[in-house]
């Protein structure tokens, strides 16, 4: 993965000196309450409702086991021993003290760290694929140039104070896996037929109040431009984005508001004094960084192992976590795993300070030292050996990261709510927590097969309800907590946006409307579907009515 | 205490203000555009300046003044050779469109100074005039911020190209020159330095 030289350690080094002295004025009250927020949020500090929440980034999803492991020590040292990963594969702690967050950000940096733009009207971490640089259907690596643009996206001082937080990810495979489409700006990098990296470019996509899923800007642009492009969109934005309403004020609207075709000649009247300016990215410059996310020192592997075979074949545990958790790589006689932080009954993407170390201690035994999170939640060790991998689950196992729910009902993807966030209408984790619950019997679950349900606690949509297969939004009717449930959204090349079923439900009705929903997909469902192609096909109203009928026993 | 910042060749001074900004008087009429038209866009609840308030507005006889944009435009009959002499400057506010300044006064560099208003220090839209004013319209004198000026936004105001700043009233200009340098080696090209960190050292293969 990328490492720092001197000049990205003297920035954050710098980082820490400047946020430290905007923390010292405002316990000082040199800076009120009002002024100091925005400069806070730029750092990822959050006010709460029980205390301060400090996002560090974690760009595109890269760790290695040193950072994981200074990771769980900061969540022991400063927190509760425990870390939260986020839907945009950040960390996020929940108790930290304000007036410790300059030495949180110091300890970070001696570890290539830090918690920049991770909030606050800015660009925000980039994000991609979790499987990037392994997966077989990959066509390009996209880490290299998500680098470029972190490090250029990093302080850009045009873009420091947009109308509205500003979110990019990148891609680099046929099967889309990192939504693209459901960010401000999306590039999904492909070889042209000159045998040359270029990308489709969506903008205006994203989730929140309003949910929209992006449109095609451009369907060619050479990898060169990436940033300059960039430039001309946001430039476009930053002058006409709407900033009197902070909910008409993301991208999206003002693409709407002007349609793709002007909001499009804008971006290029603007491009055309932009491009090949300095922040050109150069050959030069794209090696010395993808230098840094070469291939592994794969061992040459023959494609099975028969300690491997032998284990599936007689252990149906292991087997079970083989199928849900190890994913196929493009390099023979490897896999990655995805290690659940979403056992039943407790809080999805938590992670204790022990439980890093023992994953960071799993990366360096079994996966080169480093390490991915995803934007499900769930954390990945990306280059396992297939004979380790019997293993690795046994280890993984001892500390509660094997169970074999990856891509199934209890892979719930869930914001932190109404537990932590001020924000939201509504607790999302104890919703998350019964559900999981309801479900807690694996044959069942595998039975099912592959769903994807997401819960956010309010309209901010951190949960990603809306690309949820059954997405869950908590509401706030007279104060008290309601839920609406939308079916048929979904993530990928095919993405869509769900549909509301009809009124909301208490939270005690939630298990309930959920067992009801796989009911009718149980029923109706042919021997090849899944949950979100029965949907597809039948629609919604099958599974409203099954859901909001009354119970037939009073006549 | 001074509480105007002036970046000269790199170097920031606290320096008295030979300017006197003229202000529009307050608007009788209180006119706002109506929200969510896409025209209006950049003036989506922003004051517009009235005829009345254009007539109204005191112009100093002499001494050199930074004029709003809205009267340079429509009273300039009253400027002309004191633009010739230097005595004119102009301001905007970040909503008003960049263009009405430079359709009307095609030659920028006979403005000594340009000023940019910011109301509320979360208004980005000051970084992108004053990079706009720089790179695209080729103005070469001082380009000066003020308003809702503080020293959090200096390192970026500066790499944009504004070369002074008008601290607000209640806040320390002394205090604030140090943040003009938060950070030695930033990443992309600005208008300060428009080349990348990889273009300017070698970061190695």
């Amino acid at each position: 993965m990328y490492q720092y030289d001197e000049i990205d350690q003297k920035i954050v080094d710098e980082r820490v000196a400047q946020y430290r002295d905007q923390t010292r004025r405002y316990l000082a009250g040199e800076l009120t309450e009002d002024e100091y927020r925005p400069l806070r949020l730029q750092n990822g500090l959050y006010i709460q409702r029980q205390a301060p929440m400090l996002r560090i980034a974690v760009p595109y999803g890269m760790l290695s086991s040193r950072q994981l492991r200074k990771l769980g020590d900061i969540a022991k040292k400063y927190d509760k021993g425990y870390g939260h990963f986020s839907t945009r594969q950040n960390l996020q702690l929940n108790w930290p003290k304000l007036e410790d967050t300059p030495d949180i950000l110091a300890e970070l940096a001696t570890v290539e760290m830090h918690a920049i733009q991770t909030s606050g009207n800015c660009i925000r971490n980039i994000t991609t694929d979790q499987f990037v640089g392994i997966a077989p259907d990959e066509v390009i690596d996209p880490r290299a140039m998500a680098e470029i643009m972190r490090q250029w996206s990093t302080f850009h001082p045009e873009f420091a104070l947009l109308p509205r937080k500003f979110k990019i990810a990148v891609s680099g495979t046929k099967q889309d896996r990192a939504v693209v489409q459901a960010h401000d700006i999306g590039f999904e990098f492909y070889l042209d037929q000159h045998n040359q990296v270029a990308a489709k470019v969506w903008v205006g996509g994203g989730l929140g109040r309003t949910p929209i899923l992006g449109t095609v800007i451009r369907e060619h642009l050479e990898w060169q431009h990436a940033l300059t492009y960039c430039e001309a969109i946001i430039r476009v934005y930053n002058l006409h984005g709407r900033r009197d309403n902070a909910y008409k004020a993301r991208i999206k609207i003002l693409v709407k508001a002007l349609g793709i075709d002007e909001f499009r000649s804008q971006v290029e009247a603007e491009w055309a004094h932009l491009k090949d300016n300095e922040n050109t990215i150069t050959e030069a410059e794209l090696a010395r960084v993808a230098k840094h996310f070469e291939a592994m020192p794969y061992e040459t592997l023959p494609a099975h192992d028969a300690s491997f075979d032998a284990a599936i074949a007689t252990n149906p545990a292991f087997a079970a976590w083989v199928k849900r958790c190890v994913h196929p790589h493009k390099q023979a006689g490897y896999r990655a795993v995805t290690l659940s932080l979403k056992p039943h009954g407790q809080a999805p993407g938590d992670i204790t300070s022990e439980q890093m170390w023992a994953v960071a201690d799993l990366a360096d035994q079994f996966s080169f030292g480093e390490l991915r999170s995803s934007h499900e939640q769930n954390l990945i060790l990306a280059d396992v050996k297939l004979s380790d991998l019997y293993t690795l689950w046994d280890k993984a196992r001892a500390n509660g990261l094997a169970t074999p729910n990856i891509g199934l009902l209890t892979d719930i993807i869930c914001c932190p709510g109404g537990d932590f966030c001020s924000l939201a209408n509504a607790k999302s984790i104890p919703i998350a927590q019964a559900i999981q619950m309801q479900f807690d019997n694996l044959d069942y679950l595998h039975d099912i097969g592959v769903i994807e349900l997401n819960i956010s606690g309010c309209m901010n949509a951190c949960g990603h309800h809306h690309v949820g297969h059954i997405g869950i939004l908590g509401v706030d009717k007279d104060g008290s907590e309601w839920y609406q449930v939308t079916i048929g959204g979904k993530q990928g090349n095919d993405a869509s946006i769900g549909t509301v079923i009809g009124p909301s439900f208490s939270a005690e009705e939630m298990p309930s409307v959920v067992q009801k929903l796989i009911e009718v997909y149980i029923k109706e469902r042919t021997p090849e579907e899944h949950f979100i192609d029965t949907v597809r096909r039948l629609g919604v109203a099958p599974f409203k009515t099954h859901v909001y009928a009354k119970d037939e026993v009073a006549a | 205490m001074s509480h105007l910042i002036k970046l000269n060749s790199g170097q920031a001074n606290l320096e008295n203000d030979e300017w006197t900004l003229v202000q529009l008087p307050a608007s009788q009429t209180e006119e706002r555009k109506q929200a969510g038209k896409v025209v209006l866009f950049k003036l989506t609840g922003e004051d517009t300046v009235s005829n009345e308030q254009i007539a109204n507005t005191v112009i100093p006889a002499s001494g050199k003044i930074i004029v709003p944009l809205s009267v340079f435009i429509a009273r300039n009959s009253e400027l002309t050779d004191r633009v010739e002499q230097g005595q004119i400057g102009v301001w905007l506010a970040t909503h008003e469109p960049l263009e009405t300044l430079t359709q009307f006064q095609t030659d920028l560099n006979k403005l000594p100074v340009i000023a940019v208003f910011v109301e509320r220090f979360a208004d980005g839209r000051i970084f992108s005039l004053g990079n706009l004013l720089r790179t695209r319209f080729g103005f070469k004198n001082e380009l000066r911020a003020f308003g809702d000026v503080l020293r959090d936004q200096l390192f970026f105001l500066k790499r944009c190209g504004f070369t002074s700043y008008v601290i607000r009233a209640d806040r320390s200009a002394q205090d604030a020159i140090s943040s003009l340098n938060d950070f030695s080696q930033p990443y992309q090209g600005a208008v300060d330095e428009s080349r990348p960190a990889f273009k300017r050292y070698h970061r190695g293969v």
